[in-house]
């Protein structure tokens, strides 16, 4: 035990004195802010208005644009549509909307056009269309005879209330909550398993290339240095972690004084004026009762048996190889376990977390990590999440192991370029 | 002599091919043995075994006459042909570190850098880094994290490749210095004639097998030819060779002399180098008379090729 704490120790040291840790640790917080400030500050602009122009030859539908923050429409109906199209390409405006006259309401459906320049948006165009289909039903419907102004008044709109079998209040959104705090735990695992994973591959190839490793492993055993320098890697990057979270939150609270910025985005803003009261403080009380406390302690677990399977695969790719530009062949199939993690935890478990896909990948240990934490805000039986840490440490246990053979062999062997069959070879020594 | 590394029946295979077909050795307390053969012997893998880096897939080792384990690294220094030290840190903090992971006290590994320090005069080296010295500073530094933590047994592979003459010839020193102090020290090497004059032991080894060991006097003196390397400026040096001819088998030969004297080597066979002087002093006068002896070189050629 000795021995270990010495080599984390150094390890600890030797990264939090680099200068590039230094460097990274302090000046990443401020970029963060800088660029949230950035963001914060042009989504507080106002946007340019843009004209619209109508050419309606019905006069049906031109009395239902109205102006609004962003779009301006102007009626052109009067103008020539031959003139109005050069208009357009001159900037005039942004666009011009042509309605022709039909007789018949059901003629409309692919008879209006509309002319810009640039393609408009997608929120425009659905705008738009839900407004003339809208249009095209009242006047449809009037012209059968049926009172709209009745259709109106018997209108009801419904807004339910959301209450759990246990008799507990709850409220809309929940669902998004608990995907963003699943995803924020995922995300952050995969995250540092990539940047301190390399950083412990890095810091083989280092003991590699200067060429003081056989003097190290004279000393010690090879997977004690291994996992020494994995735990201290990893310490190195906890406190790294742990000054970006108290720095950047003083950048953040000093931005917020010093420039008066607001930071939160303009449609939360308007979420929480639609509101009422009740319902953020709700929405406050749902979040603590999400199991937060299992939660963290799920995450750690997880955190610590995903990086260290990763973190050894790492160790082992850097004994394999020379020089850093040779481990290209081997990340690939590192990296890819990982990306595929966080793509089926942000598309699938979104919209089904207790469905197949979902289940299977958070039991794979190689994306367990990412997945089964996106799924526990969900609610996840004990029992699948046993099954899946005991896969997830076995598996742990078995990489460790084939890693420290590769590590073994490989940090005594110098310019061979390794395949993967010499990597299997290696095993059999 | 008791032994303080015995070797026994040590076999080691790298999947088919076999890097050690065992080998057998015992290396006498307080002597500087040899381990010599050319590249690719097997002498480094036999040298990760005592180290305990690799392990043999059969065989044992004792040192002391206790079965290797993991405590015995603290009494084993080594230094490697790859040779090298974490270039980022300081000297220092590092001979500290590498003597610490041989399992002495921060307090003890201080008081022998200070020796050491002192000794080879690079005190004030203490807060440089290893990238801010020289090659032949770092060289010292290697040896020092090498010796550190007083080892029993000191290994050293190829151990003058790559050191410069100077340090070289100081290591060389310091080497034969500490097995006075009783260490015992292996060299491994393929140059043989570098370490000749330092052994009291040799072990040749060969494509994985050893060809023969013992103390380098008897292994010489196994292999001594009788012959001798006369040097004679001789009035008649034909008639001289013609007497020679019909009595010993001679050659011409050459060694480095300020005259330009007849230069010959004579096979005595069974005759003694008193009765040669006796024949040839009528002739003229010896400037030269000494006795072929057999280097590592030679030997290891000759029994390689009777083999």
């Amino acid at each position: 035990m000795g021995v270990l704490s010495l080599i984390i120790k150094r390890e600890f040291i030797s990264k939090v004195r680099n200068k590039s840790f230094i460097v990274m640790t302090f000046v990443s917080p401020i970029i963060f802010v800088a660029v949230a400030a950035l963001i914060g500050y042009l989504s507080s602009m106002k946007t340019e208005v843009k004209h619209i122009g109508i050419h309606d030859e019905s006069g049906m539908f031109v009395n239902e644009f109205k102006n609004s923050e962003s779009y301006k429409y102007h009626d052109v109906s009067k103008i020539d549509p031959k003139i109005l199209k050069d208009s357009v390409s001159q900037a005039n405006y942004e666009g011009v909307l042509f309605i022709p006259e039909k007789d018949n309401l059901k003629d409309y459906e692919k008879s209006i056009e509309y002319v810009s320049e640039d393609s408009p948006s997608l929120g425009f165009i659905a705008n738009t269309e839900s407004k003339l289909s809208e249009k095209l039903l009242r006047k449809n419907l009037t012209n059968q005879g049926v009172d709209t102004v009745l259709l109106d008044k018997s209108k009801i709109d419904v807004t339910m209330h959301l209450t759990k079998a246990s008799g507990e209040e709850t409220v809309k959104g929940l669902n998004e909550m608990k995907v963003g705090v699943g995803s924020v735990f995922g995300y952050l695992i995969m995250m540092f398993i990539i940047i301190y994973g390399n950083m412990v591959m890095r810091s083989v190839i280092e003991e590699k290339t200067s060429r003081i490793i056989e003097i190290i492993i004279s000393s010690i055993k090879p997977i004690q240095l291994m996992m020494g320098k994995i735990i201290g890697t990893t310490l190195a990057g906890i406190l790294q972690f742990v000054i970006w979270a108290i720095v950047g939150m003083i950048l953040l609270v000093i931005a917020n004084l010093v420039f008066g910025l607001n930071t939160s985005t303009p449609s939360t803003e308007m979420a929480i004026e639609s509101a009422k009261l009740v319902d953020i403080k709700l929405y406050f009380t749902e979040f603590l009762k999400l199991p937060l406390l299992s939660m963290a302690v799920y995450f750690l677990i997880y955190f610590i048996g995903g990086y260290f399977l990763y973190s050894s695969l790492y160790a082992a790719i850097g004994a394999a190889v020379d020089n850093e530009t040779d481990t290209q062949q081997f990340m690939f199939p590192v990296i890819m376990p990982l990306m595929l993690g966080v793509y089926i935890g942000f598309f699938t478990v979104m919209n089904e977390p207790h469905g197949t896909v979902a289940t299977i990948f958070s039991m794979i240990p190689f994306t367990s990590p990412i997945v089964m934490l996106m799924r526990i805000p969900f609610g996840v039986p004990f029992y699948e999440i046993a099954l899946s840490i005991a896969l997830l440490f076995a598996t742990f246990i078995a990489i460790v192991w084939v890693a420290s053979k590769i590590y073994r062999v490989g940090i005594l062997m110098y310019g061979k370029k390794t395949t993967w069959k010499e990597l299997i070879k290696w095993l059999k020594y | 002599m008791k032994p303080i590394l015995q070797v026994n029946n040590v076999v080691k295979k790298y999947g088919d091919k076999t890097a050690l077909n065992n080998i057998s050795l015992a290396i006498p307390q307080g002597s500087v043995f040899g381990l010599l053969g050319p590249n690719g012997a097997g002498k480094t893998s036999l040298i990760r075994i005592i180290n305990q880096i690799t392990f043999p897939d059969s065989g044992t080792i004792l040192l002391d006459g206790e079965k290797l384990s993991p405590h015995h690294v603290k009494h084993i220094g080594y230094m490697p042909e790859e040779r090298g030290l974490y270039k980022s840190m300081k000297v220092g903090e590092q001979a500290l570190y590498l003597a610490q992971l041989k399992g002495i006290s921060k307090d003890e590994a201080k008081k022998q850098l200070k020796y050491w320090f002192d000794k080879l005069e690079i005190g004030d080296w203490w807060n440089k880094k290893i990238q801010e010295l020289s090659k032949g500073m770092a060289q010292k530094i290697q040896f020092v994290v090498t010796v550190l933590h007083q080892p029993k047994l000191l290994i050293f592979d190829e151990p003058f490749s790559g050191f410069d003459p100077v340090n070289a010839n100081i290591i060389k020193d310091e080497i034969l210095e500490l097995k006075q102090k009783g260490s015992t020290i292996i060299f491994s090497t393929h140059r043989m004639e570098s370490v000749e004059e330092m052994c009291d032991e040799i072990a040749l080894i060969h494509k994985s097998n050893k060809l023969l060991d013992g103390s380098l006097v008897d292994i010489k003196k196994e292999y001594r030819s009788n012959t001798f390397d006369l040097g004679i400026n001789a009035m008649n040096p034909n008639q001289l060779k013609d007497f020679l001819n019909a009595k010993y088998q001679i050659e011409d030969t050459f060694f480095k002399s300020l005259d330009n004297e007849l230069k010959l080597s004579v096979k005595l066979e069974e005759r003694s180098a008193n009765e040669l002087l006796n024949d040839v002093l009528p002739f003229g006068q010896v400037t030269h008379f000494s006795e072929k002896i057999p280097s590592i070189n030679d030997i290891f050629i000759q029994t390689v090729t009777n083999n």
